[in-house]
């Protein structure tokens, strides 16, 4: 219901002294402004670092042999060895807890000399022999054509997935990758798919320099026998890839002839971990926020509250002769409270509306300029908490002009009239 | 009208108590018109105010057109101003953003009467008090003389049973002083609303049906005028 006479009151109100409304105003407005800043702030962070990981299955582990450290079962230290096909039945029969497992060779690579050659192009990149299952773990995006499947491992087929890079590197512009032929260290492959990474940054750049064929053709092609370069294995739903960490790790030690003691034979990677302590870390983080961003909300508030007591306190004689005439102390904590939480509301929608008209702005020159940033993404804050933003402050608002509005009434109309 | 009997109001601040009111016994019937005339401290505002339910009695019997005040909440002392009495002040005590009209018609306010209605209202009172053509003025830029008129409309536009006026023309000259008691005491033999004028100026007094002379917190003297 709109009431024009309440609305007259309160722009006389806020009008009278401007300095001082707008100060007050500027508490609130700087208190929601910078909870929506370092929320919006935190939020690209976080988007940042988790793009990082990809859509790559965080409860996983990696493992791979490296040398032993301790003399065991007549060996010396020192002593190299590699995984083996068998292993992987054996470890997924050991272990129940394991939803993927997947065995990995690698050849060559990265920064190394040229592996992969097109007619008179060339470059170096990282080759990698998978099973299928590893699209689960660690998904790319598919451009092109598809993964490595079943029969491509069954049959040993010389097919290959290459990286965005790989074909920018050693195709023309328009030309279509697929069924096209490389040589990889001398040996033709059919390329059957073209993908990018689901990671930004340098790690984007890394997964996009590099080749996956089937792991069967991998160990044959380079004659590795029946050697594994390294396990990559996640847990299934629930169960802390810890678990099967420990397991695989003790089984493997077993059947390669590993003192139990020695924890520098097998070297293993948990990106769980990792994780979590990304996401403690963030939590953190956001807690810190709402603590400073609620703090420093308040002390607006409570400026609020304190401008409210002076208004009561300039006007009460006013307040007396509106009592005078039949004013009830509903209707005078009603106008006083109606004034601060639009006070608070007003201002504090300012604010909201600058905090995320910033981070849009912030968004789109990040987007303009094509900064590939790997720390920072898509600053903003989620629809609800500014909802709850908005609610907090009409609370508040009101809550500031409670005590200045119970102030006003609980002086006696007389004393009012009579105040100078 | 009104009734009362036996009143007493002690003031307290600190360790000194101040007996105002010993023991005070009135009757106005309706429709009279009383004067209240006292040194300055006799304990006649603090009457008036009691009358006017801006302050509580300590003891003692107040009847207001049958409805025994006493012990009330400011809900229900602010319904009972509102729709029984109307005030006119020494310094006027318009509000200052609203212009005339809207202060005419603020009591029409606070019972709820749209704000078309009201301000009608208002608009015929301010004709009667010769002030239509400043409806749409602020309080400060009008004379002593048109704003007191503008408070006694504003007095009148709930009819009230009684107008309670604390030195209604202490602020003024004495030619506006009779103007206003010329409209007051029009008021009422018209209107028949029943009045209570306190004042320390005797030609004020005279044109009263009654004065009554309170001194140390009794009425020592009723005069018929």
């Amino acid at each position: 219901m709109f009431d024009l006479d309440r609305w007259q009151e309160i722009y006389h109100v806020l009008r009278k002294n401007k300095l001082r409304t707008f100060l007050t105003a500027f508490g609130v407005f700087w208190g929601i402004f910078m909870l929506v800043v370092m929320m919006g702030s935190g939020e690209g962070l976080r988007n940042g670092i988790s793009q990082n990981f990809g859509d790559m299955a965080t409860n996983s582990v990696f493992i791979w042999a490296q040398q032993t450290s301790v003399p065991y079962k007549g060996f010396t230290r020192g002593r190299r060895f590699d995984y083996e096909n068998a292993d992987v039945r054996a470890l997924s029969e050991a272990i129940p807890e394991i939803k993927y497992l997947a065995p990995r060779t690698n050849v060559g690579g990265y920064n190394g000399s040229s592996n992969v050659i097109r007619g008179l192009k060339s470059g170096a990149f990282q080759i990698f022999g998978d099973y299928p299952v590893f699209d689960s773990i660690d998904p790319v995006n598919l451009l092109q054509g598809r993964f490595i499947n079943e029969l491509d491992v069954k049959e040993k087929r010389k097919v290959v997935v290459i990286g965005q890079r790989v074909k920018e590197l050693l195709f023309e512009k328009d030309e279509n990758p697929i069924n096209k032929y490389i040589q990889i260290n001398g040996v033709y492959f059919n390329v059957v798919g073209l993908f990018s990474s689901k990671r930004t940054g340098e790690a984007a750049s890394y997964d996009n320099q590099r080749l996956h064929m089937p792991f069967t053709t991998c160990q044959k092609t380079f004659n590795m026998g029946d050697a594994i370069g390294f396990f990559n294995i996640t847990s299934k739903n629930g169960i802390p890839v810890a678990v099967v960490e420990e397991k695989a790790i003790r089984v493997l030690k077993k059947r390669h002839a590993v003192a139990p003691s020695d924890d520098a034979a097998i070297g293993h990677f948990n990106l769980e971990v990792e994780y979590k302590k990304m996401v403690g870390l963030f939590f953190g983080i956001r807690v810190l926020v709402w603590i400073v961003g609620i703090g420093t909300l308040l002390a607006g508030v409570i400026g609020v509250s304190n401008i409210m007591l002076v208004v009561v306190k300039e006007r009460t004689k006013e307040i007396g002769i509106q009592r005078a005439l039949g004013a009830t102390p509903r209707i005078i904590i009603s106008q006083i409270m109606t004034e601060s939480v639009v006070l608070t509301t007003f201002s504090g929608y300012f604010g909201l509306t600058l905090g995320v008209g910033l981070l849009e702005l912030i968004n789109y020159l990040l987007e303009k300029s094509g900064a590939d940033t790997e720390m920072f993404l898509h600053p903003g804050i989620n629809f609800n908490v500014a909802i709850i933003a908005l609610a907090i402050l009409v609370v508040a608002g009101a809550i500031a002009g409670l005590v200045p509005a119970r102030k006003a009434v609980s002086v006696k109309p007389i004393d009012a009239l009579r105040y100078e | 009208m009104i009734n009362i009997s036996n009143i007493h109001k002690t003031y307290v601040t600190g360790n000194n108590k101040l007996h105002v009111l010993k023991g005070i016994n009135l009757r106005v019937e309706a429709g009279e018109m009383i004067s209240v005339m006292g040194a300055s401290g006799s304990g006649k505002s603090t009457l008036l105010n009691i009358l006017g339910i801006l302050d509580n009695h300590d003891h003692g019997e107040y009847i207001l057109n049958g409805i025994r005040i006493e012990n009330l909440n400011e809900r229900k002392a602010a319904q009972l101003r509102n729709k029984y009495l109307g005030f006119v002040f020494q310094s006027f005590n318009l509000v200052s953003f609203k212009n005339a009209m809207e202060n005419v018609a603020l009591p029409l306010y606070y019972q709820s009467v749209k704000r078309k209605k009201r301000n009608a209202i208002a608009m015929e009172f301010l004709e009667r008090m010769g002030l239509s053509e400043w409806a749409q003025h602020l309080p400060n830029e009008l004379s002593g003389g048109q704003k007191q008129r503008i408070a006694i409309a504003r007095a009148l536009i709930a009819k009230p049973k009684v107008i309670l006026a604390d030195e209604p023309t202490g602020a003024l000259d004495s030619v506006t002083s009779q103007e206003v008691m010329d409209i007051l005491t029009d008021i009422n033999k018209k209107e028949n609303i029943t009045m209570l004028i306190v004042t320390h100026e005797h030609d004020i007094a005279k044109r009263t049906q009654k004065t009554i002379r309170i001194t140390d917190g009794m009425i020592t003297e009723t005069v018929i005028n």
